[in-house]
């Protein structure tokens, strides 16, 4: 956003293009999925609560219903009898929509390579970050949130109609 | 006749378009009779006939701590039937075990009830030690009591955020995560993780306690007490949760005792029944603290019974800090304790054993043996069989979760659906420790 009162004198005007101005509404507010799998849960709940303080980020109102929320956090394994259910929310959501995919389990399966655990949730729905660690550290997640942020920064109005 | 055939065709479309639309919704009737059939004894008659209503609640839903699935059936908005569908974490940890060495078994029992996993590698590692024989130090046994009450008050902690939270009270889960965070970092100070740090090992501890702990553990028993006695004074006169907490969710003691009911959902219905004090293992008989139990069985008294135990929790910390032994942080017996990284340079014998320890581990007898510790939620118990090789045959551990899980169908019947929110809460169950 370009500042350009010190050229055209006092007049409060602020210039950008489209696509940063959405962008960054999109990112000041994005409202995540009240949703939680497994033990990384805790550590989600521990980044929303007084130590990490996700509504620094304008994150704090996690929305229990998927048709309110921008971005959904898989945190913990998701595991077979489950994974319908995580396909269903994410498609219940409306778009635009994100998926952060938090901890192991989540990203690749983790330690449980056996016949309950979905190998990584991108085998049922698309992800955008993933956060590694057993569980992640709400710095680690909080990080994972802002490359997300980076990543809707970087977001074209013209490639909006592109098919999901 | 033009127009006639025309309008006979007309109407012959609309008969059939009728005749479809009959179809389709008998079709569906049948369907859903076939789904309500395959309900038939386990919800009452009135379903069937849907006079009352089938309500699906969960898996996705915020105040069923997990991913627990309950099929209401209401009349009204009073619960006639609550079914509960677990299973939607399991996980296969106890068949991933059969699998691993026992020492790196104890790094996937973490994972299991994920609010307080010291109690997990503790039953684990006491079922190995129990059947190999292995005596702990004293100083190690005093250092696992003193993270197993940590650990119970950290657990404490996100059961009363939680619990209050989906009774309407959000500050109690704010203030509860701060305190939590001070438990978490001492946690991660003796293991390098915060959560999940496997730190108790086979024969003792990994490592000894780290030179910051001390100070920070001082520090929390100055801190701690008079914010239990805040959480104490928000909730425990507050007009909203006595009328939200009182007489909800009834549990007579032989109701509980049938169910199979443990740990302060238990106590609260009057029992005493506490493993630490009735069995007492890693020098638990030597710290005094009470038994706190409560009156009438109801989510009130199960509330009270968790707030005072950890405050005893915070008194058994504070013994057995007081008079932490000297010594041993491991046993020294080497065919199942790997010998400290200095040995390596002098001795052959600390090498091998090195080496066989870490590539192939040790070995357990053909036995089984069932052990049982009183975790924050109730009694967790661990059945182990070996193999007489480095791997066992068989895992299975005795969840409080999954006990509880079972009574709370019982317990809602009849209450209103806003009242379950706070009986599923009181119960506090944890899905990784019911599925595993």
């Amino acid at each position: 956003m370009g500042v350009v009162s010190s050229k055209l004198g006092n007049l409060g005007v602020v210039t950008t293009t489209l696509d940063t101005a959405v962008n960054w509404g999109r990112t000041g507010a994005m409202w995540p999925l009240l949703f939680g799998l497994a033990c990384c849960a805790i550590e989600m709940m521990s980044t929303q609560a007084s130590d990490y303080d996700l509504s620094r980020f304008g994150m704090e109102l996690n929305r229990a219903t998927p048709r309110q929320s921008d971005l959904m956090i898989v945190a913990g394994r998701v595991t077979r009898k489950m994974a319908p259910v995580v396909r269903q929310l994410y498609d219940q959501m409306a778009a635009p929509k994100w998926v952060i995919s938090m901890g192991d389990c989540a990203s690749c399966g983790g330690v449980y390579n056996n016949y309950a655990v979905v190998q990584g949730v991108d085998e049922i729905i698309p992800v955008d970050v993933y956060v590694a660690g057993c569980p992640p550290r709400p710095e680690q997640l909080i990080h994972g949130i802002l490359t997300l942020h980076e990543k809707v920064k970087g977001d074209r109005i013209r490639e909006w109609a592109r098919p999901v | 006749m033009a127009i006639e055939s025309q309008e006979q065709s007309r109407a012959a479309a609309r008969a059939e378009a009728r005749e479809a639309a009959r179809e389709a919704e008998a079709r569906e009737l049948q369907t859903w009779q076939g789904q309500v059939e395959e309900l038939r004894g386990l919800v009452s008659d009135r379903a069937l006939t849907g006079e009352t209503l089938l309500l699906n609640m969960g898996p996705h839903h915020p105040s069923t701590h997990g991913v627990l699935r309950l099929l209401l059936e209401l009349d009204g908005e009073e619960i006639v039937t609550c079914l509960p569908d677990i299973g939607y974490l399991h996980t296969g940890i106890e068949k991933n075990i059969e699998s691993k060495t026992y020492e790196k078994a104890v790094t996937l029992t973490d994972r299991m009830d994920y609010l307080s996993p010291m109690s997990n590698n503790m039953v684990f590692c006491m079922a190995i030690e129990k059947l190999v024989e292995l005596d702990v130090p004293p100083r190690a046994q005093a250092v696992r009591v003193i993270c197993l009450e940590l650990s119970r008050i950290a657990s404490h902690l996100v059961w009363l955020g939680t619990h209050a939270l989906d009774m309407g009270a959000m500050s109690v889960f704010l203030y509860g995560f701060r305190e939590r965070e001070r438990i978490l970092d001492m946690f991660e100070m003796l293991s390098g993780q915060r959560m999940m740090g496997s730190y108790f090992r086979p024969g003792g501890l990994w490592r000894d306690i780290t030179a910051e702990f001390g100070p920070a553990l001082a520090d929390f028993l100055e801190y701690m007490p008079p914010k239990v006695e805040d959480y104490e004074l928000l909730l425990r006169n507050n007009p909203l949760w006595i009328d939200r907490t009182y007489g909800v969710g009834v549990v007579e003691p032989e109701q509980a005792l049938a169910w199979g009911m443990s740990g302060p959902s238990l106590r609260g219905s009057g029992v005493n029944w506490d493993i630490r004090k009735a069995e007492p293992y890693s020098g638990y008989e030597q710290y005094e603290f009470n038994v706190p139990l409560g009156d009438h069985g109801d989510v009130y008294d199960r509330f009270m019974v968790r707030i005072e135990e950890m405050k005893e929790s915070l008194s058994i910390i504070r013994q057995a800090w007081s008079k932490l032994p000297q010594g041993a942080f491991r046993s020294d017996n080497r065919k199942f304790v790997p010998p400290p990284r200095a040995e390596l340079g002098q001795s052959m014998e600390a090498v091998i054993h090195h080496f066989k320890l870490w590539t192939e581990g040790f070995s357990v007898p053909d036995e089984e043996v069932y052990v049982a510790i009183e975790s924050p939620r109730g009694e967790i118990g661990c059945y182990l069989h070996g193999t007489g090789g480095n791997t066992p045959r068989r895992v299975h551990f005795k969840t409080p979760s999954f006990m509880h899980i079972s009574a709370l169908g019982k317990m809602a019947e009849g209450h209103f659906i806003a009242d379950l929110v706070g009986i599923i809460g009181s119960i506090d169950i944890v899905l990784g420790d019911s599925d595993r």
